[in-house]
C-alpha cells in the first residue's frame, strides 16, 4: 500500500512539475496551442515566425506547443483540464462549449476582431480529373447514381460545415423555404454511401479506396489534396455559392492568468492578424481576411472568387444551427429516420 | 490485499462507478428515452448481434488454430504463433484501416468479392470482419494451454479403435476444452461489444444500418451530452456484465459436469490404455 502511494505521488509531482514549467522566470515560456486536425502544418509555420518575432519584442524565448486532434475532442480535453493557454478550433460552437465550462469570459467571439476568426474558408467539392459526373454546383450532387462522400455532422465539425453550406444554397434558391431546403439536403444524403466519423476519414475513403464521385471538404483540404496527389487525379470545384467558415481563435483565460501568460498568447493570436501571419495562412490555403492579401491570392489563381454566407445570417449562429440540426431529434436525425 | 483493492478501485471501480454517477443525473424517463430513441436500439441490436457472430466464428477457427499450434509442428510455427497475438498489440484503428483497404471495392480480397454481390467493407460484414479480428486472439490463447495439458493418448486410442478425426474431436476432445472454448468465446464477444477504433473505418457508420453502439456514445459526447453517453454506456455495461456472468455460471456447470462424469469414464480410459499403449507400436 505505502509502495502504492510512493508511486503515485511520485507520478503526480512529475506530472505538476511539467505543468509549472509553463511561465519561469529565466526569460523563456511555454505555451500550448490546442488545435483541430488539418491546422497542424499551418501552426507548426506560424509557430517558428510567431518566435521569431516575440524574441525581438520582449527578449523572451517562447516555445508554442501544439495539440491537434477532432475538434470537439480537443474542446473536451480543455474542459477536462488540458492546460490549453490559446484554443484554435473548427466551431465557435466547440469554443463556446470552453467558456460555458468557465475557461474563457463570455463574449469572446467579440474581443478579437473579423468574429475572432483571423482566417476563413469555404466548403468546395473535390471531383475525379476529368470531372465524369459533370458536377457543378449543390443541385449536382442530388442526383441519381452521383455517390457523395461526407463526414458524420454528429461527430465531425467540418461535417456541420458540409451540411450547413447545402441547407443554404437550397434555402436560398427557394426563397426561405425550410421544408425544401430539408428535403434537398435529405436526397443529398441518400447519395452518401459512408459516413466517415471525421474529414480526414472521409478524404481518404474518396481519394485512397476511390469510393464516390464528389468529396465535400473544406477549400484548404481539397486544395491541399490536389498539390498532394497531382493535378491529373482531381479538380477542386467551386460551387456558386458556400458557407463562410469561421475557424474561431480565443485565450483560455483561466489557464493564461494562473501561467502567467497571457501576454504572449494574446500576442500569438494577434500575430495572426498581422501581415506575415495572414500570408503563412494562404500558404497553407486558408483564406486571409486581410483584403489585399486576399485580393492578390484571387489573382495569383490561389482561391476563386465565390459568394459566401455566414452562420449568423442564416443559421442565427452556431448555438441555434446546432440545437434546430444536430442534437438528437434534430433535422439531421429526421433526415434518417424519414429514410429508413 | 491492500494494494490489490487500492489499484483495482482506482482503475476499474471508481472509473466505473462515474457512470452511474453521471446517468444519475438524468430522470428515469430520460434514461429510457435516450436508450429506446430508434438510433441507440437499431446500434445496440447491431453491435450485439455482429458481436455474436464475430465471436462465434472466433470460437469455431479459434479452436482449429489452436489444435493445429498444439498437435502439428511445420515450419514457420512461431512465426504463425506469434502472428496470433498481433491484433492484441495494433492500434485497433491501423487495424481497421488495414482491412477496410483489403476489403473495399478495389482491395486485393473486395475486388473479388464485390462482382460476387458481397459488399465487404461499408457493411454489416465489414463490421463482422473487424469485430473477428479484434477477438481473435482470446480463443486461441485460451484454448492452447488447455489442450496442451491433454494427453495425447486418449485420442491415440481412440483412433486405433477407428473414431474418425471428427469423433476424436466431439467426443474427448470438446468435453475437456468446453469451458475455455465458453471463455474464449466470452471475451471475445466482450472485446468485441466495445470495440470502437477498427469498426469506424469499416463500417460506414450509416445511422440505423451500420453505426455500432460505442459510436453513438462518441456522437452523443461530440454534443457535449455526457449524461446521456454515460446512460448508452450503461446499458452496454450491463450487458457486457449479463452475459459475462451468465457464461461463468454455464462454465462452473459444466465444469461441474464433466468432473462428476470423469470418475465413471474414468476407468474405461484406463483399461483401453493397453489399447492405447499399443497403438504407436502399430504405427511404428
Amino acid at each position: 500500500m505505502t509502495v502504492l502511494c510512493c508511486v503515485l505521488a511520485l507520478a503526480l509531482s512529475a506530472c505538476s512539475k511539467g505543468d509549472a514549467a509553463g511561465a519561469s522566470k529565466s526569460g523563456s515560456l511555454q505555451i500550448l496551442n490546442v488545435s483541430y486536425d488539418p491546422t497542424r502544418e499551418l501552426y507548426e509555420e506560424v509557430n517558428a515566425a510567431f518566435a521569431k518575432r516575440w524574441k525581438e519584442q520582449s527578449g523572451q524565448d517562447v516555445t508554442i506547443k501544439q495539440s491537434h486532434g477532432g475538434s470537439g475532442k480537443q474542446a473536451r480535453s480543455v474542459i477536462d483540464g488540458l492546460e490549453a493557454d490559446v484554443v484554435t478550433l473548427a466551431l465557435a460552437y466547440d469554443v463556446d462549449a470552453v467558456a460555458s465550462a468557465g475557461l474563457i469570459k463570455e463574449g469572446w467571439q467579440a474581443r478579437l476582431k473579423d468574429n475572432s476568426a483571423p482566417y476563413t474558408s469555404t466548403i468546395v467539392f473535390l471531383v475525379r480529373k476529368g470531372n465524369p459526373k459533370g458536377i457543378k454546383d449543390w443541385d449536382d450532387l442530388v442526383k441519381e447514381g452521383v455517390a457523395v462522400i461526407t463526414p458524420n455532422p454528429k461527430t465531425s465539425g467540418g461535417a456541420r460545415w458540409n451540411y450547413l453550406a447545402a441547407w443554404g444554397y437550397e434555402l436560398k434558391r427557394a426563397g426561405g423555404d425550410e421544408a425544401k431546403a430539408k428535403d434537398f439536403v435529405g436526397r443529398l444524403f441518400k447519395n452518401v454511401p459512408v459516413l466517415d466519423t471525421g474529414a480526414r476519414g472521409s478524404t481518404t475513403t474518396f481519394v485512397e479506396r476511390g469510393l464516390g464521385d464528389v468529396l465535400i471538404a473544406w477549400e484548404n483540404e481539397a486544395l491541399l489534396a490536389v498539390k498532394q496527389s497531382g493535378k491529373d487525379k482531381f479538380e477542386v470545384i467551386v460551387p456558386s455559392i458556400s458557407i463562410l467558415a469561421e475557424p474561431p481563435v480565443a485565450v483560455v483565460d483561466k489557464v493564461v492568468d494562473r501561467r502567467g501568460t497571457r501576454a504572449a498568447a494574446e500576442a500569438y493570436l494577434a500575430f495572426l492578424s498581422t501581415e506575415e501571419g495572414q500570408r503563412i495562412a494562404v500558404k497553407h490555403f486558408y483564406r486571409p481576411r486581410n483584403p489585399a492579401i486576399l485580393a492578390a491570392a484571387e489573382s495569383e489563381g490561389v482561391f476563386q472568387k465565390v459568394a459566401l454566407f455566414s452562420i449568423d445570417d442564416v443559421f442565427g449562429g452556431w448555438q441555434k444551427a446546432q440545437k434546430t440540426h444536430f442534437s438528437d431529434g434534430g433535422v439531421f436525425d429526421q433526415i434518417y429516420q424519414a429514410g429508413k | 490485499m491492500g494494494i490489490t483493492v487500492t489499484y483495482l478501485s482506482l482503475l476499474v471501480l471508481v472509473p466505473l462507478s462515474m457512470i452511474f454517477l453521471k446517468t444519475a443525473t438524468l430522470q428515469p424517463a430520460e434514461i429510457w428515452a435516450v436508450v429506446t430513441s430508434p438510433r441507440a436500439v437499431a446500434s445496440l441490436k447491431m453491435s450485439f448481434s455482429a458481436s455474436l457472430i464475430a465471436a462465434g466464428i472466433n470460437a469455431v477457427f479459434g479452436v482449429l488454430v489452436a489444435w493445429v499450434l498444439v498437435r502439428y509442428s511445420f515450419p514457420g510455427k512461431s512465426i504463425v504463433d506469434a502472428l496470433v497475438d498481433l491484433p492484441f498489440a495494433l492500434p485497433t484503428a491501423v487495424g481497421g484501416i488495414a482491412l477496410t483497404a483489403i476489403y473495399a471495392q478495389q482491395g486485393w480480397v473486395g475486388r473479388f468479392l464485390y462482382p460476387l454481390g458481397i459488399q465487404s467493407a461499408f457493411s454489416r460484414l465489414g463490421v463482422v470482419i473487424a469485430l473477428t479480428f479484434v477477438g481473435l486472439p482470446f480463443v486461441v490463447r485460451t484454448v492452447q494451454p488447455v489442450m496442451e495439458e491433454l494427453e495425447v493418448d486418449q485420442e491415440e486410442a481412440a483412433a486405433s479403435l477407428g473414431a474418425g478425426r471428427f469423433e476424436i474431436f466431439r467426443r474427448i476432445l470438446l468435453p475437456a476444452l468446453w469451458p475455455s472454448i465458453l471463455t474464449g468465446f466470452a471475451m471475445s464477444f466482450a472485446r468485441a461489444f466495445g470495440e470502437y477504433g477498427s469498426v469506424v473505418f469499416i463500417s460506414g457508420n450509416m445511422p440505423l444500418k451500420t453505426e455500432i453502439t460505442p459510436l453513438v456514445i462518441m456522437t452523443k459526447l461530440e454534443q457535449y451530452d455526457y449524461a446521456g453517453a454515460t446512460a448508452l454506456a450503461l446499458v452496454m455495461l450491463l450487458c457486457s456484465f449479463v452475459l459475462l456472468f451468465l457464461i461463468n455460471r454455464l462454465q462452473s456447470w459444466s465444469g461441474a459436469r464433466v468432473s462428476s462424469r470423469s470418475p465413471v469414464e474414468a476407468p474405461k480410459p484406463a483399461s483401453e490404455r493397453p489399447a492405447g499403449a499399443r497403438a504407436p507400436g502399430v504405427a511404428s
